[in-house]
C-alpha cells in the first residue's frame, strides 16, 4: 500500500556540514500492517516518518500511497493522520473540538461532526470528557485525545512520532496493548516510531530497525529477535552475549569453536569449516545452569522479581556472560561455581563479524 | 518557622518598590483625584472648595452655565481614542508579519534584528521626532523627492495632518507592539502548526483557527502597551499635528503648563485614566479567556 523506494534526505548543519538522515532507504507497508521503525535517536526514523506526512522533503526517492506519488503533495492534502510526540493538542480548544478539528477543517457538518466525535471519544474511553480543556486531562488521556483526533477522518494510514515516551511505565504498557488492539479494529496501517525495543516487539507485525539513515534490518519481532543480521541489531534488540569464536574442529552435527581466551562452545555443524572466525549470539535467556557447559563464576545478581540476571565470569576468561534464570531457593549466590547449559541449536551466528 | 522567615525576607525584597511607588506614584495619583473635584485659583493652583464644573466643562458645559452645550472636549477624547485604536491597527499590522519571519530566521540574526528594534532608544524621541519634521515638511526630503523624480509637481501637505500624527504614533510605538507579539510568535508550538496541517487544515485554516488563537495573548499585550500611551501621548501630536492637531493629551499640558487650570487638568487627567483602565480590564479579561494553553 505504502512504498518508499531509495528516500534519501541530506541536512546541513549550521557550520555547514552534511548529515544523511535518510540513505536509499527502502519499505514497502501492506494494508492493515503494523510496522515499528526503530533505532536509536538520530538513525532518521522520525525523518522517515515527516517524509511521509509531508512535513520533510526527500532529496530523492519517491514515496506513493496506493499507487499514488505523494511526494509533491502538501501535508494537509494526504490521506495519512499523525499521532504527534508531544500530542500537538490545540490548548485554545474544547477536547470535542479537538477531536473534530479534521471534519471542521473539511467542512463537515456540525450534526455529523459531533457524532463522529462521540463515537471517537468512544473509541479511547473518554466519552464524557468532551467539554474539558486539553490542560485540565492527564498524561494518558491527552494520548488518548490525540489518537482520537487523528483517527477521527478515517485515514488509509496513521503515524505514530513515540507517543508513548513520556507515558509512564504501566500506562505505556497498557496503551500497547490497546494500540494494537485499536489497529486490528480500526483495519488501517499504522506505521509507529520508536527507540523502545520492548515497544517494538510487543506491538509490531513488522520491525524495522534503522541507525544512520539506513535500515539494517525488516523483519517480524521473532525474527528480528532470534535471527539479527548483525551486531547492531543484536545489540539493539535486547540484552545479550556476543562470543568472537574460532572453529576448531567439526564433530558430526556439531562444530566445536573457541574464543581467544578459550572457552569452548558447540554450534550447529551445518555451514561451519575449520579455521573459520565467527561471531556467536546466545540470548541470556537461552542459557541456564547444568551439569555442563561453559564454566564459571557467579561475580553478580540483580534481582527482576520473577526472574533473576547473573553475571559469570568465563573460566577461561573475558567478557562476562548474562544469564537470566527463574528466581527461587536453588538461585545460582554470587561466588559460586556454575555450569552454563545451553542448546547448540539456538545459537545465532551473525552475517557479519 | 520557616515560612516566617521567608515573609520576612520577602517583605524586605518588597519594601523598597512599594515605598517608593507609594510616594511616587500613589500618592500624586491621589492629589490629582482630589484636586479634579476643587475650585480653580484665580492666578493658578486651586481654592479648597468642592467644585464639579472641571467635569461638567469636559462633558460639554461651560463652567456653571448649563444652557450652553458644547462638548468639544468629548470631541477631543474621542478623537484621541480613535487615534489610539488607528496606531494599534497599524502596528499590528506591520509587527504581525515581520515578527514571524523574524521568529524563523536563525539565532544570530533574531538577535541582530531584535537590536535593530531597540535601536531608536538610544536616541532622544523629540530629536527622532523633528527628523521626521524635517521629512515631512513642504520642503522636506519626501516633498524634494517625490518632485525630483517628477511624481508630484507640487510639494504635498503632510506636516500638521492627522496622517502625520498617526504616522507618529505608530514610528513611536512600533517596538513596544513588536516585542510582545515576537515573544508570543517565537513560544508558538511548531508542532500545532503542523498538527493543524496534518489534519487537512490549509494554510489559511491553519492560520485563522491555530496560529491566530495562539498568539492572542501577545496581540493583547501588545495592543495594550501600544494603547495607553497612544491616548494620553502629547509630544507627537505637539511637534507633527500643529495646532490642527490636538489630542487629550495636549489639552492636559495645556491645562497644567499655560491656562495654569490645574483642577480642569486633573479632572481630563482621571477620564482618559478611567477610559484606558476600561480598555485594560477589558483586555485582560479577553486574554484570560484566550490564555487556556495546554
Amino acid at each position: 500500500m505504502l512504498e518508499i523506494r531509495g528516500a534519501r534526505r541530506i541536512f546541513t548543519t549550521p557550520e555547514g556540514g552534511k548529515v544523511t538522515a535518510l540513505d536509499r532507504v527502502d519499505l514497502n507497508v501492506d494494508e492493515n500492517e503494523f510496522v515499528t521503525l526503530l533505532g536509536p535517536s538520530g538513525c532518521g526514523k522520525t525523518t522517515l516518518l515527516r517524509a511521509i506526512s509531508g512535513f520533510e522533503m526527500l532529496d530523492g526517492g519517491t514515496v506513493r500511497l496506493e499507487g499514488a506519488d505523494l511526494s509533491k503533495l502538501a501535508p494537509f492534502r494526504r490521506p495519512i493522520n499523525t499521532v504527534f510526540q508531544s500530542y500537538a493538542l490545540f490548548g485554545h480548544m474544547s477536547v470535542a473540538r479537538n477531536v473534530g478539528y479534521a471534519l471542521e477543517v473539511r467542512g463537515v457538518d456540525r450534526a455529523a461532526r459531533e457524532r463522529k466525535v462521540s463515537d471517537a471519544l468512544e473509541t479511547v474511553g473518554l466519552s464524557d470528557m468532551g467539554s474539558r480543556r486539553p490542560s485540565q486531562l492527564s498524561g494518558g488521556q491527552r494520548q488518548r485525545v490525540a489518537l482520537a483526533r487523528a483517527i477521527i477522518a478515517e485515514p488509509r494510514l496513521l503515524l505514530l512520532d513515540e507517543p508513548l515516551s513520556a507515558l509512564d511505565r504501566n500506562l505505556r504498557q497498557q496503551m500497547q496493548l490497546e494500540l494494537k488492539a485499536l489497529q486490528a479494529r480500526l483495519g488501517i496501517a499504522f506505521i509507529f516510531v520508536t527507540h523502545d525495543q520492548e515497544e517494538a516487539l510487543t506491538m509490531s507485525d513488522r520491525v524495522v530497525v534503522m541507525r544512520e539513515g539506513r535500515i539494517e534490518q525488516i523483519g517480524t519481532p521473532r525474527e528480528i529477535y532470534r535471527h539479527p543480521r548483525n551486531r547492531f541489531v543484536t545489540e539493539f534488540i535486547g540484552e545479550t552475549n556476543i562470543f568472537a569464536l574460532t572453529v576448531d574442529r567439526i564433530e558430526g552435527d556439531l562444530a566445536r569453536a573457541r574464543t581467544a581466551e578459550g572457552t569452548c562452545l558447540s554450534l550447529p555443524a551445518a555451514g561451519r569449516s575449520r579455521g573459520e572466525a565467527v561471531t556467536a549470539v546466545l540470548r541470556p535467556e537461552s542459557l541456564h545452569p547444568g551439569a555442563e557447559g561453559i564454566a564459571g563464576t557467579v561475580m553478580r545478581s540483580v534481582y527482576l522479581g520473577s526472574d533473576l540476571v547473573i553475571f559469570v565470569r568465563p573460566e577461561a576468561g573475558g567478557a562476562e556472560i548474562r544469564v537470566t534464570t527463574r528466581d527461587g531457593a536453588d538461585a545460582p549466590m554470587t561466588g559460586d561455581a556454575i555450569n552454563l547449559a545451553y542448546d547448540p541449536a539456538v545459537i545465532h551466528i551473525l552475517e557479519d563479524r | 518557622m520557616a515560612l516566617r522567615r521567608d515573609s520576612v525576607v520577602l517583605g524586605v525584597l518588597l519594601a523598597p518598590v512599594t515605598i517608593f511607588l507609594g510616594v511616587f506614584f500613589l500618592v500624586p495619583l491621589l492629589i490629582i483625584a482630589v484636586f479634579s473635584f476643587l475650585t480653580p485659583g484665580l492666578y493658578g493652583g486651586v481654592e479648597w472648595s468642592f467644585y464639579h464644573w472641571n467635569y461638567g466643562r469636559i462633558f460639554g458645559w461651560a463652567d456653571g452655565i448649563e444652557e450652553i452645550y458644547e462638548p468639544v472636549y468629548l470631541q477631543i477624547l474621542f478623537r484621541s481614542l480613535a487615534f489610539g485604536v488607528l496606531t494599534v491597527a497599524l502596528c499590528l499590522v506591520l509587527c504581525y508579519p515581520v515578527a514571524f519571519w523574524v521568529a524563523r530566521l536563525p539565532e544570530r540574526a533574531r538577535l541582530f534584528f531584535l537590536f535593530l528594534v531597540a535601536l531608536p532608544f538610544f536616541s532622544s524621541l523629540i530629536v527622532r521626532l523633528y527628523a521626521w519634521l524635517l521629512i515631512l515638511k513642504p520642503s522636506g526630503v519626501l516633498n524634494e523627492t517625490l518632485i525630483a523624480l517628477h511624481i508630484i509637481r507640487e510639494p504635498i501637505e503632510l506636516l500638521y495632518t492627522p496622517a502625520a500624527v498617526v504616522l507618529g504614533m505608530v514610528y513611536v510605538m512600533v517596538p513596544f507592539m513588536f516585542l510582545p507579539l515576537y515573544a508570543a510568535i517565537d513560544n508558538l508550538d511548531r508542532s500545532l502548526v503542523e498538527a493543524s496541517m496534518d489534519l487537512g487544515a490549509n494554510r489559511r485554516q491553519t492560520f485563522l483557527k491555530v496560529i491566530l488563537p495562539q498568539t492572542i495573548p501577545g496581540i493583547i499585550g501588545g495592543s495594550v502597551i501600544v494603547f495607553i500611551p497612544s491616548v494620553g501621548n502629547f509630544v507627537v501630536p505637539d511637534v507633527l499635528g500643529g495646532a490642527k492637531g490636538l489630542m487629550v493629551g495636549n489639552l492636559v499640558e495645556q491645562q497644567f503648563l499655560s491656562a495654569r487650570n490645574w483642577p480642569f487638568g486633573s479632572a481630563l487627567s482621571m477620564l482618559i485614566m478611567s477610559v484606558v483602565l476600561a480598555v485594560l480590564l477589558l483586555a485582560t479579561a479577553r486574554a484570560r479567556k484566550a490564555g487556556g494553553q495546554a
